[in-house]
């Protein structure tokens, strides 16, 4: 081979390496939209088992699972978007929904589905797990509206006071990562959030590339790999042999974040988004069932200031207050279950269960369920 | 005047070789120490791969009948590089951006390292000059080195060695463990200076100056994982006339980026749900067990293949032809075929020196063919086994290829003379290659299990799981 030949090749590779990705960069327009399409590219569903629960993990190498922020690519894994012919019932909420800690049969949407609950046409109720660990209604806003797109018969939303302050709904990856699905539902809905929040990442020309978007390509590949793991082995994520226990005994403190007591004005919860939510599924023709998730209830030091390490007393008093006379007005279907769970079923934090505090409040939801279910 | 300008000049060409035999010579010095990892012992990012150059230095010495002729001076000249590239190592300790861009961590005193430099010369100096090459003290290096190979491969006898490091170091002794000692390449390079020394005996080994030991012993491209070559025929590349050409850059180029594409996609790919200790335990049935292994077995050809692939890229481009180390193996109707085919370098340095002395001898003591086999190709694989670490994961490895081996020479013997009339047509002859793939790959991969799982009772549980008599999961 002559130096002539050489620099021909050469100068094809790099022509043809510029110009996919320039193409890669203008599909990716106005922001990843090519990557988005290639999460809907998947393995699961077809060669190795739909997910349970939406992926998240920070422990790969353990959890054969991990976090990636195409929500596409997340919902193709899943087994929600494989068609069946059964009522559809969809969780959305934080850790707790999707099971931190917990097997998969051991998750609210696995101990509601073993009740082997029917819809009024003889239809299996079917509950899909679409939880994420992350407290944030605008987060639960943007799965839910990717969400609605595979026919749910039901959503239950599951939500506590932590995904309420409007200032943090922006502060998650995920949300940040997702800032045109975002600014979307900003104007569609009126939220109060700001969609020139420089929170938003908004790749620039070179980031939109191939070479840009590598770890984002380099993720899809990592999660369709790992599908061969949960097919093999069911599992999901990392179980520690032992973890820490959640807090029970507190210091002297009513803060919660910038709030001192008595105020916690309703302006300064996202009350926008869950009602953007609401209406979203409403307005689709699906009943909507919100509920105000189990926390612990603490009989520690200073628990007659605090429930728990994340609530005083008197905020998650006012939210509940709030929240209830919200929804009332609104007349949306409302369990509060906030205390549905002794403080002993809590795991390692004050809104995670262990298997049998999931299973009461399978058991406290399950009358609900049926009920919205034989309606349809 | 044209062909003047084309063809270059004789001194033109022998700048060109000397240029590069001294870039790898430099090169392949500094590589021994960028790519050693640290370690949890002080300084032993510095001091291992010094121990990799005395070694080196030792063994040249002991087998050069070196006189005062020009090799000699040439070499005693390299003595000096060696040491001025140490002291220069040693040196960055001073001078901050640099402390950690060789060694790991920066490196111990000057004083101290030069102290060491000049009592390993020494001892270089009388072994050269007056001990010389003799048989005995070849024997004795050679069992010196593999004493050392044991103690490194022996987990209860290296975690010995890294607690008299760590007492070295004023460490506390009782934290020492076998992962302190990450020696990077000497198993490598214990089989090219076992090469030499072996060669040495038989009277086989060219003179090689210093240098030209040294660039042997410790080439950087196959330092980590090979292949391995053999002395005499790295030589000839070497003193070949050498001028770069494009035609090499490009083979090498496209050697580097196919095996870059292996081991970085393919292998790293696979290893996200290869078989391993931790999912072994959980799988669930029997073919998501297969699926693992095969995933294994891919892995391990693609991460091992990839590595060879990129180091005989860049000795190509650098003008030396290092030997293939695979060859399609899992494509290889029978296992006699695929250990011709997979490490080569390493089967064909056991075949050397182990198995054809061992068999010779055998048959000289007139035993029975079927003995010979048997006990040669076991003796050799549990060999081959125990070289990745003195284990019993890597002892059934060993002895499970052994047997597949000796299983599949009488069965060729017996085929040879029962069914060569079948072999005789062609579809018949295909269709039998294509079953003895199939079968040789399965043999393989299941002798994988062995490899890959350092508990023999769970790679037994993963068998019973692969052939659905029990789960491994709970």
């Amino acid at each position: 081979m002559d130096l002539r030949t050489l620099t021909r090749i050469l100068s094809k590779a790099l022509t043809w390496f510029v110009a996919f990705n320039a193409l890669f960069a203008w599909a990716n327009t106005p922001s990843n939209a090519g990557v988005a399409a290639l999460g809907q590219l998947s393995l699961y569903n077809v060669l190795w088992p739909g997910r349970l629960r939406l992926p998240y993990g920070d422990d790969p190498d353990r959890a054969y699972n991990l976090s990636l922020y195409s929500l596409e690519a997340m919902f193709a894994s899943h087994v929600v978007s494989r068609p069946a012919d059964e009522f559809r019932v969809f969780l959305i909420g934080d850790s707790a929904t999707w099971g931190w800690l917990l097997r998969n049969e051991d998750t609210l949407a696995g101990q509601l589905n073993a009740l082997g609950l029917r819809a009024s046409d003889g239809r299996a109720v079917r509950v899909y797990n679409l939880g994420y660990p992350i407290m944030s209604l605008t987060k639960d806003l943007l799965i839910l509206r990717h969400a609605l797109r595979y026919q749910p018969s039901l959503v239950v939303w599951l939500v506590t006071l932590e995904s309420f302050p409007s200032a943090a709904q922006l502060d998650h990856p995920i949300v940040r990562n997702n800032a045109p699905a975002v600014r979307a539902l900003i104007n569609a809905h009126h939220l109060r959030a700001d969609p020139d929040d420089p929170r938003f990442v908004t790749p620039t020309l070179l980031e939109r590339t191939i070479v840009g978007q590598r770890r984002a390509l380099a993720d899809w590949l990592r999660l369709q790999a790992y599908g061969a793991l949960w097919g093999a082995t069911g599992i999901d994520q990392h179980y520690p042999e032992t973890f820490e226990p959640a807090q029970r005994d507190y210091d002297a403190d009513l803060r919660f974040k910038q709030f001192a007591p008595p105020e916690l004005p309703k302006s300064a919860l996202a009350f926008d988004a869950l009602d953007a939510g609401v209406r979203m599924v409403t307005e689709a023709g699906i009943p909507v069932l919100i509920v105000n998730e189990p926390i612990l209830v603490s009989q520690g030091r200073n628990s007659h200031l605090r429930y728990n390490f994340l609530y005083p007393r008197w905020a998650y008093d006012t939210y509940r207050d709030l929240l209830r006379a919200h929804l009332a007005q609104r007349e949306v279907a409302y369990i509060d279950a906030w205390n549905a769970v002794p403080q002993e079923e809590f795991t390692n934090s004050a809104v995670h269960l262990t298997p049998r505090g999931t299973r009461l409040l399978a058991g406290a939801l399950a009358p609900a369920l049926s009920a919205l279910a034989k309606q349809r | 005047m044209a062909s003047a300008a084309a063809a270059p000049s004789l001194t033109e060409r022998y700048t060109q070789a000397q240029a590069r035999n001294v870039a790898l010579f430099v090169l392949s010095v500094l590589a021994v120490y960028v790519l050693q990892p640290a370690t949890p012992i002080r300084q032993m990012d510095f001091w291992l791969p010094t121990a990799s150059l005395l070694l080196a230095v030792i063994a040249w010495a002991a087998t050069m009948p070196l006189t005062h002729g020009p090799l000699a001076r040439a070499s005693a000249a390299d003595m000096l590089i060696v040491a001025g590239i140490v002291l220069a190592i040693a040196a960055t300790r001073y001078v901050d951006p640099l402390s950690a861009l060789i060694t790991r961590t920066p490196a111990p005193d000057v004083l101290l390292v030069l102290s060491m430099l000049v009592v390993g010369m020494v001892a270089a100096f009388l072994i050269a000059r007056l001990i010389g090459p003799r048989p005995a003290w070849t024997w004795g290096i050679l069992v010196a080195l593999l004493v050392l190979l044991v103690a490194l491969k022996l987990e209860p006898l290296t975690q010995l060695l890294a607690g008299a490091l760590r007492a070295w170091q004023g460490q506390l002794m009782a934290a020492a463990s076998a992962a302190d000692v990450r020696w990077l390449g000497f198993s490598y390079l214990f089989f090219r200076l076992a090469a030499a020394l072996r060669e040495r005996a038989a009277g086989k080994l060219p003179a090689m100056s210093l240098r030209e030991f040294i660039t042997y012993a410790l080439f950087a491209p196959a330092w980590i994982a090979g292949p391995i070559d053999r002395p005499e025929r790295f030589l000839r590349d070497l003193r070949a006339d050498f001028r770069f050409n494009l035609a090499d850059a490009t083979e090498g180029g496209r050697r580097i980026a196919l095996g870059a594409f292996k081991k970085f996609v393919l292998a790293d790919l696979l290893a996200l749900f290869a078989l391993s200790e931790a999912n072994a335990a959980q799988v669930r049935g029997a073919g998501w067990a297969w699926l693992l292994v095969y995933a294994y077995a891919l892995r391990i050809y693609f991460d091992f293949g990839g590595y060879s692939d990129i180091a005989i890229g860049i000795a190509r481009v650098c003008g030396i032809r290092l030997p293939e180390n695979f060859d399609r193996p899992y494509l290889k109707p029978n296992l006699t075929q695929f250990w011709n085919s997979w490490h080569i370098s390493l089967a064909q340095w056991f075949r050397a020196y182990y198995f054809n002395p061992l068999t010779r001898a055998m048959r000289t003591r007139g035993w029975r063919v079927p003995a010979i086999i048997l006990t040669g190709q076991l003796s050799t694989m549990l060999l081959i086994g125990l070289w990745h670490g003195v284990t019993w994961n890597f002892a059934f490895w060993g002895l499970w290829h052994g047997l597949g081996l000796f299983i599949h020479n009488r069965w060729a013997d017996f085929a040879k003379t029962h069914i060569a009339l079948c072999t005789a047509r062609p579809t018949f002859h295909r269709a039998l290659n294509l079953l003895g793939a199939v079968l040789t790959f399965h043999f393989v991969a299941l002798g994988w299990v062995w490899f890959a799982l350092p508990d023999p009772g769970l790679a037994w549980q993963m068998f019973g799981t692969l052939f659905g008599l029990w789960t491994s999961a709970p």
